[in-house]
């Protein structure tokens, strides 16, 4: 199985000089201005930052639903004019299709491609097996739990065996037990295949725990702040994030995040001491805390 | 937690315990060891269908109380502010049933009317259903096409009947005309309310699993409307006989509308209220053959 999955590495991401502005009524609204990032094959990247921040708005341009305003984003090398399935994309709201079983789900891409359907039943099994979800092929996403469906999405994204995985804060829905799981499952699947991810998420130690590089971004308009290699050694385990190396990685994202964050919410912030206001402000809008 | 040595091994199929504990498997239900008795079997059954159960006794005796109420009003001719002098009792209703039910022009009626309907009402789900699929699609068409519907919308279809008549060389015809437009703006409106309520989320990740256009159409946007597509056409049968008694008791010489109408013209009272039922019975089985259609369609949305 490995063997047929596992090709040499492929899909080398460029964003280039990228900004994307949208038009309201007052005018032109920055989203993302003058942002470059780039994914090396087979590479596992993270996009964290305060929420509003457009790093949604980056990886949908990566997979095509967007027009960049200026610059350009390529993979290996050409052009993203639009959707494509060399990009597959998993969807915080899973986004599986309600009328279709989890087999065909899964198909649904092999389907589009025109393979005749004994042959993409037999590849959907096997997927589906890999996830161990072979047991549930007949039964309607409605019936699975979150964790499952989200399986059952990152999947169906990667049966059409694109260059690229985009993931939109995939895991914001799942409990934290779920969530740690649905990283083993996810890392595991990223090593057998060997494609380069594109994640995007506001949970620091997911970005830490997953990612070879993570990318931090600033307050809208949004444009990349830092990017920050994380060095932690491969296979990952849960115990890392208790190791010296990782808490020191997580405070510095945190501060970074944090001026971001403060800076989202309500401007500059000069007088208020910072350290005491990161606690009273979680859940609270800055002019309730003061 | 699941243990850390699970991610070690990348080379194993994925760890079984870690997705055991991935998601609560719903469909793990333990079975006791030993078969159960018919007798536990059936306790279980009336437990879980109790609710069930319990509305159908509740809905019997609600039934058998309207009967008994209705007899009681008519064979005491009851007069407070309505006049129940002439209302033929249940029991009259029956005979005339009996006697109905061996009469080859009662069933004739019957035949006629259900046809008018099956005619009229396929011939405005084939139109309308489409219509809307395209209109909730293609932006040019819903412009073109939309101001003519919302006039023509509020128009009830019995105040087509002289124009139907005029427009129509067969009073056959201009019956089905009439029926086809009675059903018709509920599904048209209740397909184009489907579209437009689409997950556009579906449709972009149809579009990263390579979905074109016309894919798009076929495997997202349609079967997303059905529900509502199921709504429409559910609406348009009811008015759909609405309609078609209307026409029937105006210009029809045969169908269960005129036999009611004719009835109180001939002054045969318990025919009237044969009618009434009789109507009442079809429709409640049209629509019933409609959510039966809609429960093998769309399969996931049972249970």
């Amino acid at each position: 199985m490995s063997q047929v999955l596992a090709n040499s590495p492929k899909g080398h991401i460029e964003v280039k000089n990228f900004s994307l502005a949208y038009e309201t009524i007052e005018g032109a609204v920055q989203a993302v201005t003058d942002t470059q990032i780039h994914v090396r094959p087979g590479e596992f990247v993270s996009i964290v930052g305060p929420s509003g921040c457009g790093k949604s708005t980056l990886l949908n341009a990566v997979a095509g639903f967007l027009k960049p305003t200026t610059g350009v984003v390529t993979v290996d090398g050409e052009r993203v004019n639009g959707p494509s399935a060399e990009r597959g994309m998993v969807f915080q709201q899973y986004s599986l299709f309600p009328w279709k079983t989890v087999r065909e789900n899964v198909e649904f891409g092999l389907k589009m491609r025109g393979m005749p359907r004994s042959q993409r039943e037999r590849a959907a099994r096997t997927l589906l097996g890999l996830a161990g979800l072979e047991a549930f092929e007949k039964h309607y996403p409605e019936k699975l739990s979150g964790g499952m469906k989200q399986r059952v999405g990152i999947v169906r994204a990667l049966a059409t065996g694109p260059k690229v995985l985009l993931l939109d804060e995939p895991f914001g829905a799942l409990d934290a037990q779920t969530r740690v799981i649905m990283q083993q499952i996810l890392t595991n699947m990223w090593q057998r295949l060997k494609i380069s991810v594109l994640f995007v998420t506001h949970d620091i130690d997911e970005a830490i725990f997953l990612s070879d590089r993570v990318y931090c971004m600033t307050a809208r308009p949004g444009s990349i702040k830092a990017e920050i290699p994380i060095p932690l050694e491969r296979p990952r385990q849960q115990s890392m994030m208790m190791s010296s190396e990782f808490l020191a990685l997580r405070r510095g994202l945190m501060s970074l995040i944090r001026e971001e964050s403060l800076k989202a919410m309500g401007g500059e912030i000069n007088d208020l001491g910072m350290q005491g206001l990161n606690i009273e402000l979680h859940g609270h809008s800055l002019a309730d805390v003061i | 937690m699941s243990s850390p040595a699970l991610v070690r091994q990348p080379e194993d199929s994925m760890p079984a315990t870690a997705l055991a504990e991935a998601g609560s498997a719903p469909a793990a239900i333990t079975r006791p060891s030993t078969p159960p008795s018919f007798a536990t079997l059936g306790l279980r059954w009336y437990r879980l269908n109790r609710a069930g159960l319990r509305a159908a006794a509740i809905g019997v005796i609600s039934l058998l109380a309207f009967l008994l109420v209705w007899h009681l009003l008519t064979t005491y001719r009851v007069v407070f502010f309505v006049r129940f002098t002439n209302v033929p009792s249940p029991l009259a209703v029956y005979d005339s049933f009996i006697k109905a039910i061996h009469d080859p022009k009662f069933l004739m009626h019957i035949l006629l009317s259900c046809r008018r309907i099956f005619i009229g009402f396929s011939l405005a789900a084939i139109v309308g259903v489409p219509l809307g699929l395209i209109m909730g699609r293609f932006k040019l068409v819903h412009e073109v096409i939309f101001p003519v519907a919302e006039v023509l919308r509020p128009i009830p279809a019995i105040a087509w009947v002289p124009m139907a008549i005029m427009l129509w060389p067969t009073n056959e015809q201009s019956i089905v005309y009439i029926t086809f437009l009675g059903s018709f703006f509920p599904i048209l409106v209740n397909t184009l309310h489907g579209m437009s309520l689409v997950d556009p989320v579906l449709v972009r990740a149809a579009q990263c699993l390579g979905a074109r256009e016309r894919s798009i159409f076929r495997e997202v946007y349609f079967p997303a409307s059905l529900p509502h597509i199921f709504t429409g056409l559910t609406v348009g049968m009811g008015v759909a006989w609405v309609s078609l008694i209307a026409a029937e008791m105006i210009s029809g010489q045969y169908g269960i509308g005129y036999f009611t109408w004719e009835a109180y013209s001939l002054v045969q009272y318990a025919d009237i209220a044969l009618g009434m039922i009789a109507i009442g019975v079809l429709g409640l089985g049209s629509s019933l053959l409609i959510r039966g259609a809609g429960q093998l369609v769309m399969p996931w949305r049972s249970t």
